[in-house]
């Protein structure tokens, strides 16, 4: 059994070109687990709410974005005169909307009356919160995939000794900007007071900061974070044929990423996550039998026990203080 | 000093485990009550004799599902050990049952193509609680390590990696494909053909008691399940678990105050994966047949879901939070079942009201759908998922007691009845 996302890399081997390739599955692959991570930080500081519906919000964006793009057709229905990569987009800037507004929903509904509870208690609240969405989710995703209808489909772009899916370029674009975008967001006003909420809460509110307005924010962000990461998890070439059930289990592997790069670090998401995706494509490389199936998917897991091991706190998370 | 319950006059009475009289009767008629259960079916007692009591009880799936119950709440005494009283969040309880099954099946199970020794259960049952407490202990400098969030989510790569290891495995587990089967519950001195008692086939007890496979086994896990309950609540009141307590509210003053952090927290993962394992391999045998992913994260969660329900930290709350999670699905589905039966019907108010809720057809629209087809609404299954998360978040946004909280709530308005206060 072959994980799906890892096709391209076995199709790379077999051309002899097998580290090349991996290193392109891999930062591809870790493109997405830094999007992943990026928004369960920005979460995380924010609110210090530990998000394990994390990979439930990235199955709804991907399902927004299904709903719109190919099952009510919206807006292309309205505007069948332009190309399909434009209306794709809007219905994707439609999904983001939504997963932004259902995120803040979350926040509010079953986040806000927790604040001041354990942050394990609040942990377990999302975990909750994971259970119901997926239920409801795989409820409406059925057994069959999703596809998402992007315009790209299955193309790739043959350099001879590696292939490049379309998707896997704008994939690494995109996550370029995302990333971009919120080292400028931290440096607009709106950034500045999540920065003062995230160091403390009743200081910031004491500066006149709507602490509400910021949680709510941070939870829109980390949605929209999610569902980006969620749309190229159900695509070419990580799923071939769209959203299905086994999505937002793929999201637990971001999890490895964030507790690598440590828990309320954001470049330590970005770093953690392409670690991650390289170590994962790359795993899939080695020749030993004795590894069975399945290798690649626990590579994750056991990188993050040793360097927990090592550093308790992540590569670039802040060491908690413990006082009596 | 009779009429006066709160007042101990010595401090065994004031540690005792049942410490009020009243709460000795009902602890005591409650044990006669569950032991009682397989009695209630006709014919059990001599040729036609039964005790009074409501006899569905005594049917084969509700004893099987009582079982299960015991079982669970073994596990989620475990739980209830390490995250209630030591304060350490774990994900990785399925892990540990997983490897208590395991362990069981290959000391227990005849050798075949799977690797098996055919060894009696007095070894293989304790043997299942050992190697996952050992294997807990080789975690444990982890977790003294790795603190509070960061462990919830190390003990998350524990259940997967778990789960890689029992996929590849396979001359242990089976494989995904065809999975294993577990020894069953019987009693043997050493590797005899016949067991001195078998607990999962039919037969007469004591000459006159005709019982059934089923309502032995029920018997027996009632019986572990017992001593199980006794082990966690006496761990409670002794050294060992108040420094738990100390650890689990602030584990840097517990350490000033001469608790030793390192080992009273590999002490806790280690009998916390003690009674997973035992879990584990009873709800193995149990089942009867396994594969790879049974011991999943949804098992770990279940587990989370129980003790929050029911009451972080106490005995009781893991007993009642693992009836209400255990019993949750099969009452969601009488329910479902009652509600498409008076639907289908088709008159009267009730039935009007319903059909809003219910679809019973495609094309038909409501909230749950007991069609097969492909109708909007959620299937049982998803019903129950939704159910469970639901409960998981109302408990800890309003009663983050759980299930005891209730009941405390409950007991002291009765006892200061008709006051308040």
């Amino acid at each position: 059994m072959t994980p799906d996302f890892l096709i391209l890399a076995q199709e790379g081997a077999a051309n002899g070109s097998a580290a090349a390739q991996a290193l392109v599955t891999g930062l591809s692959l870790g493109s997405i687990y830094a999007l992943l991570a990026m928004g369960f930080v920005i979460i995380f500081k924010a609110t210090q709410v530990l998000n394990f519906a994390h990979g439930a919000l990235a199955a709804m964006g991907a399902f927004f974005v299904a709903v719109f793009a190919t099952i009510w057709d919206i807006p292309q229905r309205w505007l069948p005169d332009w190309p399909v990569w434009s209306t794709w987009t809007l219905s994707v800037v439609f999904a983001l909307i939504a997963a932004a507004l259902a995120g803040m929903a979350i926040e509010r509904v079953f986040i806000r009356p927790m604040i001041g509870e354990e942050l394990f208690a609040v942990a377990i609240v999302t975990l909750g919160v994971d259970i119901v969405i997926r239920a409801v989710l795989n409820d409406f995703i059925g057994t069959d995939s999703r596809p998402l209808g992007d315009p790209w489909g299955t193309g790739v772009f043959d350099l001879g000794f590696v292939r490049i899916a379309h998707t896997e370029v704008v994939q690494l674009v995109v996550t370029f900007a995302l990333v971009v975008a919120i080292a400028l967001f931290f440096r607009t006003r709106l950034g500045v007071a999540m920065q003062a909420t995230a160091f403390d809460q009743e200081a910031a509110r004491a500066q006149g900061i709507d602490v509400g307005k910021v949680f709510g924010i941070a939870w829109a962000i980390g949605a929209v974070l999610a569902a980006v990461g969620g749309i190229f998890l159900s695509v070419f070439p990580r799923r071939g044929a769209g959203l299905d059930t086994q999505t937002a289990f793929f999201v637990f592997a971001a999890f490895p990423a964030i507790i690598l790069g440590g828990l309320d670090s954001v470049v330590g998401a970005v770093v953690g996550g392409m670690i991650i995706g390289l170590a994962q494509a790359y795993s899939g490389l080695l020749p030993w039998e004795f590894l069975g199936t399945g290798f690649s998917g626990v590579v994750p897991y056991f990188i993050m026990i040793v360097v927990l091991l090592v550093r308790p706190y992540g590569l670039f998370g802040t060491e908690e203080i413990r006082r009596v | 000093m009779r009429g006066r319950p709160l007042l101990y006059t010595s401090y065994e009475g004031d540690q005792a485990i049942l410490n009020t009289t009243t709460k000795k009767v009902a602890a005591g008629l409650f044990i006669l009550f569950l032991a009682a259960i397989p009695f209630f079916a006709a014919g059990t007692i001599g040729e036609e004799g039964s005790l009074p009591g409501p006899d569905f009880l005594a049917t084969g799936d509700w004893l099987r599902l009582l079982s299960t119950v015991g079982i669970y709440a073994i596990g989620a005494l475990g739980l209830n050990i390490l995250t209630g009283l030591a304060g350490q969040v774990s994900l990785g309880h399925a892990f540990f049952m997983g490897l208590g099954a395991y362990t069981a099946a290959v000391l227990g199970s005849p050798a075949g193509p799977l690797w098996g020794l055919g060894l009696p259960m007095w070894v293989w049952l304790p043997a299942a609680g050992i190697v996952a407490a050992l294997v807990g202990v080789l975690v444990a400098p982890a977790a003294v390590r790795v603190r509070g969030l960061y462990l919830a989510i190390v003990t998350l790569g524990l259940v997967f990696i778990g789960e890689y290891l029992w996929r590849n495995l396979d001359f242990i587990t089976g494989g995904s494909q065809s999975g294993r089967n577990h020894p069953t519950f019987a009693f043997r001195i050493w590797k005899e053909e016949e067991p001195l008692i078998d607990f999962s086939a039919d037969g007469t007890w004591f000459g006159f008691l005709n019982l059934s496979g089923q309502a032995k086994t029920y018997l027996f896990i009632l019986a572990v399940t017992i001593g199980f309950v006794l082990l966690a609540k006496n761990l409670q009141r002794t050294r060992v678990g108040r420094a738990f307590m100390s650890i689990r509210d602030r584990d840097i003053a517990a350490e000033v105050m001469g608790v030793n952090e390192f080992k009273y927290k590999t002490t806790a993962f280690a009998i916390s994966s003690f009674f997973a394992g035992v879990a584990g391999a009873l709800i193995a045998s149990l089942v009867g047949r396994t594969i790879p992913e049974t011991w999943n994260l949804f098992l770990s969660v279940q587990f989370i879901a129980i003790i929050l329900i029911g009451g972080v930290g106490t005995v009781t709350g893991a007993i009642l939070g693992t009836l209400f999670v255990i019993l949750l699905p099969r009452l969601v589905r009488d329910f479902t079942g009652w509600m498409e039966g008076i639907v289908e019907s088709g008159d009267g108010l009730l039935a009007g009201i319903l059909d809003i809720f219910v679809s019973t057809e495609s094309g038909d629209f409501g909230l749950i759908n007991t069609s097969a087809g492909v109708a909007p609404g959620l299937g049982i299954d998803q019903l129950n998922l939704v159910i469970y998360g639901l409960l998981i978040i109302l408990f800890l946004i309003f009663e983050p007691l759980g299930l005891y909280g209730i009941w405390l709530r409950i007991r002291n308005y009765w006892k200061g009845w008709p006051f308040t206060y």
